[in-house]
């Protein structure tokens, strides 16, 4: 079984390779890079800290976008062109073929977060780099088995690629939207004010804290340390499993 | 029979007419829609409040730092809009200091807002809008004097040379000197507020303060401990040559 899920994810990484998955990267990241250098110019102080700051908050989201998108896309293709009864006609388990595929696009993740560290690297070095780029790969991990999830759900681009966007948003902003329903202001204490706190503390149980990973301020403050790290180790260990076993029912489940 | 290009595309000979027709047609139309169309009005529009904090922090993904560049390179363009540039002191400057304390909430350890407040909005030649910003820049001072001292000091040498507040002046270089005791702030700037009282004629008060100064062991380099004795033998003597004069 192992060495089905390697052959599998091997698979994966030579797709995207050969589907031009680099070239985009690399124009995306040089496209934000040009956005950011267009920001340093704009500034009229803190240049430096201001282009850090452009350039690594829309790689992030460019990353994310990418990622997600060649997941949900490649393997709605293999859906909508019978490749995937073709594999599972094979003596190929269900299972390995989840996990196969979760391990090429993982492998594909490290190396746009790896490009994503290094296009940064000539403006900020040293541990915030390192912790930054470590939990970009993390996060990704977790838009990966997200993406894997969200397709095999909904087996089509506009549904899955749309979940997936929702969810992501929602999951960098729901520490923030918590304070807002907590907030005095607005606490008015009313039956439907007291249902949407309640609402939106129950959604932060089941939604991953992305907005710990890949702060900005580990790059031009510093401040990042091993517990910032662990806290991301932490919420993937416990988070992508989840989206996997979520994937792996919905797989098994379906009339392939 | 039309030969197949490559190994997927066919020539585009076997596009039907009506197609191409139909594709040219459309071109043609949204050309002449375009001609026809007035052509574009500058319109200013005025800075809008911004929005409230918490939107703000939930708008930011987690990623402040970021938002608070986007808001500070927004308000910073906001004087040329498209056609039309728009000078500083037209702009409400109550909007713009909200938008200053929010790129600030979200970011306190950028310069960047109050930076913009001291050297760009308070140079406009409107005097209560002048005000409006320092002020901003020493309430905001006071949230952290460690790192943001040198713009409280140079919107009290603006007070002091601009405005000719020497009392305004005086009281932003007292803020300074109230919180000497962070180490963070150079003695320049903590000395301030007696240099400007001997401007101010109070020379008793400030001889008083120079001499506490020198006595309680806080300056510790020779040159700068020479340069405030200087300024003491100077205050002494203006201030004999006054009885005199009053004699």
């Amino acid at each position: 079984m192992f060495g089905q899920i390697i052959t599998m994810g091997r698979f994966v990484v030579l797709e995207a390779w050969r589907t031009r998955l680099p070239w985009i990267t690399a124009i995306a990241f040089v496209l934000v890079l040009g956005l950011s250098l267009f920001a340093k110019a704009l500034a009229v102080t803190e240049s430096d800290r201001v282009q850090i700051a452009f350039l690594a908050s829309l790689m992030r989201l460019a990353a994310v976008f990418i990622t997600s998108l060649h997941i949900v896309s490649t393997l709605a293709r293999e859906f909508n062109d019978r490749v995937v009864d073709l594999t599972l006609a094979l003596e190929l388990p269900r299972t390995s073929y989840i996990l196969g595929k979760f391990v090429g696009y993982a492998f594909v993740a490290i190396a746009i977060a790896a490009a994503a560290g290094l296009l940064l690297m000539p403006f900020t070095q040293g541990h915030g780099l390192l912790v930054w780029t470590s939990t970009l790969v993390l996060e990704l991990w977790i838009v990966v088995a997200l993406s894997l999830f969200c397709i095999i759900t909904f087996n089509q681009v506009m549904p899955a690629a749309s979940f997936v966007l929702a969810f992501y948003l929602l999951a960098r902003s729901i520490g923030a939207i918590q304070l807002i329903s907590a907030s005095p202001l607005l606490a008015d204490r009313s039956l439907a004010h007291g249902f949407a706190t309640l609402l939106l503390n129950a959604l932060a149980y089941v939604l991953p804290a992305l907005d710990r990973f890949t702060e900005t301020a580990w790059l031009v403050d510093g401040g990042a340390g091993a517990a910032s790290l662990g806290n991301a180790v932490g919420q993937t260990l416990a988070y992508v499993p989840l989206l996997i076993s979520a994937a792996l029912f919905d797989f098994h489940r379906k009339n392939v | 029979m039309t030969r197949a290009r490559g190994n997927q595309e066919r020539s585009w000979q076997v596009v039907p007419k009506a197609v191409l027709i139909g594709m040219a047609l459309s071109l043609a139309l949204q050309i002449g829609w375009h001609a026809v169309q007035p052509a574009p009005v500058a319109v200013a529009r005025d800075l809008s409040a911004p929005p409230p904090r918490m939107a703000l922090r939930a708008l930011s993904l987690g990623d402040p730092i970021f938002l608070s560049y986007v808001l500070l390179l927004r308000l910073q363009a906001f004087d040329n809009q498209p056609g039309i540039s728009i000078p500083f002191k037209d702009l409400d400057y109550s909007k713009v200091i909200g938008w200053l304390d929010a790129s600030l909430d979200l970011d306190p350890v950028s310069q960047y807002p109050l930076l913009l407040a001291a050297t760009v909005y308070a140079q406009v030649p409107d005097e209560p809008k002048q005000r409006a910003m320092l002020d901003f820049v020493f309430r905001r001072f006071l949230d952290d004097p460690a790192r943001r001292w040198q713009w409280l000091a140079h919107a009290s040498v603006m007070a002091r040379h601009r405005l000719h507040d020497l009392q305004l002046a005086l009281r932003y270089a007292q803020a300074l000197a109230d919180h000497a005791a962070d180490a963070s702030i150079p003695s320049w700037a903590r000395q301030m507020h007696i240099f400007l009282r001997a401007d101010m004629g109070e020379h008793e008060a400030a001889k008083i303060l120079l001499g506490g100064l020198l006595a309680g062991g806080t300056v510790q380099d020779p040159h700068e401990i020479a340069f405030l004795m200087q300024r003491l033998d100077a205050l002494e003597k203006a201030e004999k040559s006054s009885i005199e004069s009053k004699k």
